[in-house]
This record gives C-alpha cells, structure tokens and sequence, in this order.
C-alpha cells in the first residue's frame, strides 16, 4: 500500500436482494473513497441504502443478495480475498458499532469476559494482560470504575454505557477502519452527545477511518469531514460538512434540511417533502427522487442523472444549475423587497 | 382559527395536573419489594386549546404521565382534570369511561403496533364514530370521508390494512382514529420520533393544521426539543420524575434558567454544532 491508496475504495457498488419476480436491486452505482483518519457520513431515510453500504463494506450481506462493482480495503479487493484475509479484515481491520449494543452483548456473561474473549483466544495475550487492555481501553471511552465494570452483566449498564462498552471492544481489535451505524439513535441527547464526542476524540488520537451512518443530517455535519446524503439506494449529494448548510444543491438535500425543524425558533410550516421515501427497485427509469421533486421536468422521469460536480460538491440532478440560479434569484429578491 | 378567537378566560384548562405523583413497586432482587417514585410533583396545566410539550429523557416520568392522563396507570398521589372534570380515580361505570375517551385521546409511538391488522383504515375510524356519537349512516360516511381527507389519506390508503400502509401513512390513520372520537385533548407520545425526516414534518404540519382549524389542545411528550418547539406553545421539561422548569417555549428554550435545560439545549445537533471537548 502507498500512500496514495485510500483506506476504503467503493466503486460502482450495487447491491441486488432475491425478490419476487426476480433480483431487486437495494444499492446502485455507489462510488466513495475514505482515507486514514477521515470520517466520512451517510445520511438518508429508510431504504436509502446507507446500512446496506455498510454490508457490502465488510462484505457481510444477505444470503442470496449479488454484489457488483468493488469494496476496496488498503487497496484489496474484499471479494478477491482468501478466507482467512477476510477474516483478518473483519477481525483487525474493521470495526463495527451498531445501534442497539443490548442486541450485540451477550446477557449472560460478564463485561470483562466479552472484552477479553477475542484478545486470548485470537492474540493469545493472557487473562491478566488481556484484562489490563480492557481497563485501560474503558478508561478511554471514559467510563469511571473500569474494575468493577468487568465483574457486572450487561443488564446492570444503561443503555450509553454499554454502548461504550461496544465501542472499547471494537477499539481492542485495533481495527483501521470504524463502521459506526446509527451508534447514538437509541440514547438520550445528552448521551449522545458525549458518544459522538468520544467517536469523534478516537478517530483523531488514533488515525482512524470512520463511516458514520445516520438519518440526522446535523448530527452527520457535526462529525464527518463530508457527508453523503443517499436516496433510494444511491448516492444524491457529496458535500464538505463545512460547506453543506451554505451550498446544498439537491432539491433532497434542501428538503432534509427545510424538513427537521429548529429549536431556536418556529417555522411558519416545515417544507415538508410531499409523499415517502422510496427504495430503490421502486424508482422509474429516471431519477429516483422525481416522484417527489418540486423542480421535476420530463427528462428527469426519463432519463437517470449522473453524480457530477457543482459548487465543490458532487451532484446527481440534471436541473442542479437551474434550480442553484432559480434559488439564488429568488432569494436576492426577497432581500431586496426586505 | 374561529375556535381560539371565541375562547373566553372562564373556559376550564384542557388539563390541569395538580401535584401529581407516581410510585411503583418493583423487585429489589432479594424476594421483596421496594417502591420507584417515577412522577413526583408534577403541575401543570394544558390551556383550552392551547399545547403543551412535555420533554425528557428516558426515566423522566414523561410516559408515566401521559398513562396516567388516559388512565392507563392510576396516580399515587395529586390530581388530573381534563376539561374541569377529575380522573384521578378510576371510572365508576361505563358511561363515565366514555366520557373519558370522548374528552380526551392518545396517538402512540409506534405505528407498526397501534393498529389491529386486520382492519382497514377506514373500519378502525368508523368503529370509533360508531362508538363516540349518534351519527346515522349517511352522516357517519360523511364524517368518516372528512377524517380521512383530514389526514390527508388517499381513498386507496383508507382501505388498505396497515402491513400495506408505511409509518407516516399509519400514523395519519392512528390521528384519524384518535380524533373521530371527537376529543378536545389529544395525548401525542412521541407520535412523531419513529417516522423519517421527511414524514415527520409531514406529520408536524398536519398536526399544525388539525389544531388551527378544531382548536384540539395537545399534550406532546417528546425528547426532541425541535419537535416541541415547532408544535407546543408550553414547554415543561421533566428530570427523574421532577419539573425542572416550564413556561412558554420561547422563555424555556431561548432562556433557560436551569443548568439542565441548558444542557439538553446544548447536546441536541443543530446546524454548527460540534460535539462536546471536539475541535477541527
């Protein structure tokens, strides 16, 4: 690996489940490259694909589904490795947070024995050592008493606690890359607020790669060095977190923003994007988002458009340029008239 | 809003919870028991037509109360009013329980689980219309059509069953049902926190919408402040059981005078928000 290769690659990634009647795809034309140390956010709705990126990324997807384009790690193609690489790749280099850590801790043992159990089977440390390395990796996902906390059950840690326990046995493995999905959605804001922060303070201390998925668009900014907003299973926006609340372009990107409303103020109306969120067999030949675009003409119901680059951003609309000069004017008018 | 303009300062509140407590008996894991005070002390009032936000964390008690507000849990202590009338006690008989429904209704989280489903759209509000009022048939299918346009439901979703509806579209039927009871209060446990972005301010202008134009009053209970402000005119935020503050929304959440509220203020993502002890 040199230092050009990127930590992760995906290239024209798709991703087809068995349904009835024939493969339906979930994921189209993915393209996304992270480098160390990066963390990368994928934001959308259900269905958007954002979760089942993250299957195709550790290469652990639903029995029957057919995966095209490639998932690069450090510059290997995860479907071209030999058993025992994958599983060096899903043990040491990736790690995974889940939403739901109760659903991932096994009730019935103790904190210390879950921690530890991968580091003396698979490194062969011993259990003196092997507990040491979970005392001080709780430490540093700041939880107070690691001691004691190896002695209890799941079931004694609240739910942002335990969470930090997933992420300290995530961080035992060492992994390069971090897949955190939805870490944060079950926990109270305060507890989301710190676990966010601690992602965040490990990601910088060590290098780490991370892909943060979430429906919260804010909460991704907040995070993430860019942000991919994803519509029925592909990619609609890739933008700078920086740059995303001034250059938004995609009429769903605009609409996620203009939908969630604000706590300094009260919007008149939210501008509520009409109809659901669909996925991604249901969607026409053209644009997925057409059926529920303000700024829909013909062509966008005839013809797919590509990811192309607008305003330092990547866009996929075919009337992005349009709409930016309708917005735009529309908006020094109003000033004017104010 | 006709209904707001006609409110006269002698109309009862919506609500009125007077010192109102919970306490539970749990296991204390030894054979025995010990008690959990989950509410302890609560006022507050929801004004005729007005709306309220009642916002937590999890074991704020929030939940407790909206269960004691539809009488699914009775109070330890302190008193519920809705529309003058008490409910601290269990209804005597079953024309009392009617009255009950009839004044006020609760709209759940879940819309995957609040349904029967087996039964259509249409058939569970139109059981409720049948059960709340004496509407003969010509009139009922009238009511029935004008919930259903409420909602904003397509004839084709109102005879669907709910596996063929999607979360917002249940939600819809779910406030159809609440409000073909006729209820001057409607209960709204986090009715919006399981939809996506898009739906749920969807959800939040319909809801806009119904009390502009019935002047329903709602109790919202909600961990999200946003949500609270863009609906409820009140706030009260709770803590283990606890009102650490409340008033209207702007003077809460503009000017928190309570360390708490200021950090649930401070931990919610808003645009420029960064997470705590993180610098770029």
């Amino acid at each position: 690996m040199t230092d050009a290769t990127p930590l992760l690659e995906l290239r024209g990634l798709g991703v087809q489940l068995p349904g009835d009647g024939g493969p339906r795809a979930v994921l189209h034309g993915i393209d996304l490259t992270l480098g160390a140390g990066e963390a990368l956010g994928l934001v959308g709705e259900s269905g958007s694909g954002k979760s089942m990126t993250m299957r195709a990324i550790t290469g652990l997807l639903p029995p029957g589904a057919q995966l095209d384009g490639t998932v690069r790690f450090e510059g290997e193609d995860i479907a071209a490795m030999a058993p025992s690489t994958l599983r060096r790749y899903r043990d040491r280099g990736v790690g995974m947070v889940f939403q739901d850590p109760r659903a991932h801790i096994n009730p019935t043992r103790r904190i210390g024995s879950f921690l530890t159990e991968a580091l003396t089977l698979n490194r062969g440390l011993g259990r003196r050592a092997a507990q040491a390395r979970a005392i001080a990796t709780l430490s540093e996902v700041g939880i107070d008493e690691p001691e004691r906390r190896l002695r209890q059950y799941p079931h004694e840690l609240s739910g942002g606690m335990l969470q930090r326990v997933m992420i300290a046995s995530v961080l035992l493995a060492e992994p390069r890359l971090l897949l955190a999905d939805e870490p944060t959605t079950a926990l109270d804001v305060t507890i989301q607020a710190e676990v966010v922060g601690i992602l965040d303070q490990l990601r910088r201390d060590r290098g780490l790669g991370m892909v943060f998925v979430t429906h919260d668009l804010d909460l991704a900014l907040a995070v993430c060095h860019r942000v991919a907003v994803m519509y029925a299973g592909r990619i609609v926006e890739v933008r700078s977190a920086e740059r995303m609340h001034e250059e938004n372009a995609h009429p769903y990107t605009r609409g996620l923003l203009g939908s969630r409303p604000a706590i300094d103020h009260r919007a008149e109306r939210l501008t509520a994007i009409p109809g659901r969120p669909v996925s991604a067999f249901e969607a026409g030949p053209g644009c997925a988002f057409a059926t529920r675009c303000a700024h829909v003409q013909p062509l966008c119901r005839e013809r797919p458009p590509e990811l192309a680059p607008f305003r330092g951003g990547l866009v996929r609309c075919h009337r992005v340029a349009e709409i930016h000069q309708e917005t735009s004017d529309g908006t020094s008018s109003q000033e004017a008239t104010a | 809003m006709n209904q707001q303009a006609g409110r006269t300062p002698s109309e009862a509140p919506a609500v009125s919870a007077d010192g109102l407590g919970k306490v539970f008996r749990v296991p204390d894991g030894r054979g025995g028991h010990t008690t959990h005070a989950a509410v302890r002390d609560v006022s507050f009032e929801v004004a005729a037509h007005g709306s309220l936000g009642i916002v937590g964390e999890s074991g704020s008690g929030k939940t407790t109360i909206a269960r004691m507000l539809v009488g699914l849990e009775r109070p330890s202590s302190g008193t519920i009013a809705v529309m003058g009338r008490d409910r601290s006690r269990p209804p005597r008989r079953g024309a009392e329980r009617n009255r009950r429904a009839h004044e006020l209704q609760i709209v759940f989280q879940d819309p995957y689980t609040s349904l029967d489903p087996r039964q259509s759209a249409r058939s569970a509000v139109d059981e409720v219309i049948r059960h709340h009022t004496s509407l003969d048939g010509p009139q009922r299918a009238e009511r029935l059509a004008e919930l259903v346009d409420q909602v904003g439901l397509t004839n084709r979703q109102a005879d669907a069953r709910p596996c063929d509806l999607s979360g917002g579209q249940r939600q819809r039927v779910a406030i159809a049902r609440a409000l073909a009871a006729g209820p001057r209060v409607l209960v709204l446990d986090e009715a919006v926190s399981a939809l996506d972005v898009s739906i749920q301010a969807q959800i939040l202008n319909l809801l806009a919408d119904i009390r502009a134009a019935t002047g329903i009053a709602y109790l919202l209970i909600s961990h999200d402040l946003a949500v609270v402000r863009q609906l409820c005119d009140d706030v009260l935020v709770l803590r283990r059981g606890r009102v650490v503050e409340q008033g209207a929304c702007a003077r809460v959440l503009d000017h928190p005078t309570q360390e708490y509220t200021r950090a649930l203020r401070a931990a919610a993502p808003v645009p420029g928000w960064r997470p705590p002890g993180v610098a770029r």
